[in-house]
């Protein structure tokens, strides 16, 4: 690695400028809340901080900031703790199924609590799919229990029972006073409790999940923004066939 | 649109641009009454106890038990126990108050309450005089509401509102006095209406939420403390800008009846209500909420308070520009499902939205066509147009970009209720600077575009024309099924949305109650 990689900062026209651009409000009017803004930019530890743009939007001020940072990040530290998941396409994830799978992948999806929020669920679930990638039910190798939104854990569990899934997916929408959190927990702890964790392959996914965060809730993966149906697809793939889950439930 | 050109061409400007052909938007229409008239008839001979609970609440009974239940529900709930509320409430009561001494209705409901007093028990008397006095009973509430109504005209005739298109944003913080802040804002920078979001979920609650609350997820429960509050933050506004601002809020869901007769009491403006929408994605059971959307609309009519209904959610979760047709299709039954309420078409405010996917080739074209299409199909009607959401991603600019073309259609098709998009709206309910920045780029279109419909017109044989007629026809080809089985047996076949909701199951059907003969029909009582 040479130096120009290892040693990195955010560019905006010339390596190593450091410039950020960003936007805030502050619920105070001017002159006052535009020196509040220029202290809030300077102790995100940025320097030069310039005020592009301000607007008086009652009871608060709108600020478009560029400042610079004046720091490097040592890329060589980083320790990345999950691979980024590889990417194939429909047919050459149906193509691994039917060669090493002898029956279907069963998977159980919903939102689940309050959350009624089914924009990122449908996109991956729904065989229309999300921006050309075919959904999850389009491929033949999955048999899918939707059980849509608004799901009490309480139902979910029971529905794993019955339905015996290989996969359970799990979105949340709603992040508000972090309730998706409290949700995603709820579910794996009462999972673990019913000894049913081991038997399947537990997903989140949702604007806010990270693959970290899902693997302090206690889940095997998390999918964040733009993930595409195909990438789900995947690892789902992968993960049944090296964990051997179709043969867990007896 | 485009009235000038076909003055000066001498063309018949009620036709529109899309040149229509009025006989078969009469036909098409004639479907939709069909249907309306097929669900009256089976809804006709029930009663909700969200309707008997609405009817208590015209009466202006308010607040909480001991327990923290609403008396509203405590008490129907007691009355249904006994297996009485096929009677109605209106009939329960107005019998009690002639044979016992009551102070004030309040008085008596707390009595139910605590079980002091039992009105099942109460001899009946004979049924003519208890129509007398339930008319009585019942006048003073509706009265009140009228006079709401005629509050609401005088200050819309001291503080005008603006051109057309009214500019709606939504507010959502899940606490009422941060809501009011932010109303405050967006009041302030322009916005025409103002819509709290409801706390996500409310609509399957079976009861309403007491008091001024600061813990909603999602948005902010739908309370008639919470309205009262808004509204009273909002006409403070108008003193200073000599603007009325419309607040609006959402009825659909368990306690529509309940709800719209809280927007009447504290006047509301506007109210979302739709219970297609109801049926479809929140599972509430169908004959209940047709019951209960019945009863609403028609104290909202007495309360001057339009609809919007809800057609933009039918293409979020299916192919958008193949189930298009599917938002015609609902606007027309609900179109006639509304003045079978007894509402006039200027208070059916029928939603569409600009959903076609933004990679789509002259996608454009088509949500052109669509917006007119929908404009001439209803040219009495608020139509409210809603904004890009389901192609949203975390790429605010882009998103910004999306929300602009949408702005210029509403503009373009002369769309009255145009309902902002924030460019954050894949990410998160909106900051207080999204608001700004939605109402910004809206009132930019608006004014740099202003007179554009006169401008320019629609090619006979171009995409636009051929799109909004495939549509059309589509839309009239389902309607037909639909008048010839119904919409209950529709709904069971997942007509809307590739869902299917049989119309015995769902949230709600408990609360579903025969008519008795006794029973008092509320509008023969006012």
């Amino acid at each position: 690695m040479d130096e120009k990689e290892k040693f990195v900062k955010p560019y905006g026209d010339t390596q190593d400028d450091g410039i950020i651009q960003m936007s805030f409000t502050i619920p105070l009017s001017l002159p006052l809340s535009r020196e509040v803004a220029k202290r809030v930019v300077r102790e995100m530890g940025l320097v030069d901080e310039n005020i592009v743009y301000e607007k008086d939007i009652y009871g608060f001020t709108f600020f478009i900031v560029y400042g610079k940072f004046n720091k490097y990040i040592d890329t060589s530290k980083i320790k990345m703790k999950v691979e980024e998941i590889k990417k194939l396409d429909y047919f050459e994830i149906e193509k691994i199924m039917e060669e090493k799978l002898d029956r279907k992948i069963k998977i159980i999806a919903c939102t689940l609590g309050t959350d009624a929020h089914t924009v990122g669920l449908d996109a991956i679930i729904n065989a229309k799919g999300y921006n050309g990638d075919n959904g999850l039910e389009r491929y033949k190798g999955f048999e899918i229990l939707n059980l849509g939104s608004q799901v009490p854990h309480e139902f979910l569990i029971q529905k794993i029972k019955e339905f015996k899934p290989n996969v359970v997916l799990i979105s949340q929408t709603v992040t508000q006073k972090n309730i998706h959190l409290k949700n995603l927990t709820l579910l794996s702890e009462l999972l673990e409790a019913e000894n049913l964790r081991d038997k399947i392959l537990l997903i989140c996914g949702g604007y806010k999940i990270t693959p970290e965060l899902a693997h302090e809730l206690g889940y095997d993966m998390g999918f964040g923004a733009n993930t595409y149906p195909s990438q789900v697809a995947y690892y789902i793939v992968n993960e049944v066939i090296k964990r051997n889950l179709l043969n867990k439930w007896s | 649109m485009f009235l000038m050109l076909w003055k000066n061409k001498g063309i018949d400007m009620k036709k529109g641009v899309l040149n229509l052909d009025e006989k078969r938007i009469t036909y098409a229409k004639s479907l939709g009454e069909k249907i309306a008239n097929d669900v009256f008839d089976e809804i006709k001979s029930y009663t909700t106890k969200s309707i008997e609970r609405a009817i208590l609440r015209i009466l202006g009974i308010n607040g909480i038990n001991s327990k923290g239940v609403p008396y509203v529900n405590s008490v129907i709930d007691k009355i249904q126990e006994k297996d009485f509320l096929s009677k109605g409430t209106i009939f329960l009561l107005s019998n009690s108050l002639i044979k016992l001494n009551v102070d004030s209705i309040q008085k008596l409901i707390e009595d139910i309450d605590n079980d002091k007093i039992d009105i099942t028990k109460i001899e009946l008397s004979d049924k003519e005089k208890i129509k007398i006095v339930a008319k009585d009973l019942i006048k003073d509430g509706v009265s009140k509401i009228i006079d709401k109504k005629r509050e609401r005209e005088n200050l819309i005739s001291e503080y005008p509102l603006k051109e057309k298109p009214y500019l709606y944003v939504i507010v959502a913080t899940g606490n009422i006095y941060e809501d009011a802040k932010q109303v405050k804002s967006a009041a302030y920078i322009g916005a025409d209406m103002i819509a709290i979001i409801r706390s996500t979920a409310q609509s399957l609650l079976d009861y309403v939420p007491y008091g001024l609350t600061t813990e909603g997820y999602g948005g902010t429960y739908a309370t008639q403390e919470n309205f009262r509050f808004i509204r009273e933050t909002l006409d403070e506004i108008s003193k200073d800008t000599k603007k009325y601002v419309k607040l609006v809020n959402y009825s659909s869901g368990l306690c529509m009846p309940e709800i719209s007769a809280l927007a009447a009491i504290e006047r509301l403006d506007l109210m979302v209500n739709d219970a297609l929408y109801g049926i479809i994605f929140r599972n509430i059971n169908p004959l209940r909420t047709m019951i209960d959307q019945r009863f609403s609309r028609f104290i909202l009519h007495i309360g001057g308070i339009p609809i919007v209904t809800g057609e933009d959610n039918l293409i979020k979760t299916v192919d958008s520009k193949e189930f298009y047709y599917t938002v015609i299709v609902s606007q027309i039954i609900n179109e006639q499902l509304a003045k079978n309420s007894g509402m006039n078409e200027d208070e059916i405010g029928l939603g569409h939205a600009f959903e076609l996917d933004p990679n789509l080739e002259n996608g454009f074209l088509y949500e052109l066509a669509q917006a007119q299409l929908v404009r001439e199909l209803f040219p009495n009607s608020p139509i409210k147009y809603m904004p890009p959401t389901r192609y949203k991603t975390g790429n605010i600019f882009f998103s910004h970009i999306m929300d602009t073309l949408f702005n210029i259609v509403s503009v373009l098709t002369d769309q009255e209720i145009q309902l902002l998009g924030m460019l954050t709206e894949a990410l998160h309910t909106p900051f207080v600077q999204d608001r700004y920045l939605s109402i910004e780029n809206a009132q930019y279109i608006k004014n740099n575009l202003k007179s554009i419909s006169n401008e320019f017109y629609i090619k006979d044989d171009g995409i636009i024309r051929k799109r909004a007629f495939e549509v059309f026809d589509k839309a009239v080809e389902k309607l037909e099924e639909i008048s010839s089985i119904g919409i209950f047996k529709a709904l069971e076949e997942g007509y809307f949305s590739e869902t299917k909701r049989p119309k015995k199951e769902g949230r709600g059907y408990d609360g579903v109650i025969k008519k008795d003969d006794n029973y008092l029909e509320l509008n023969d009582l006012i």
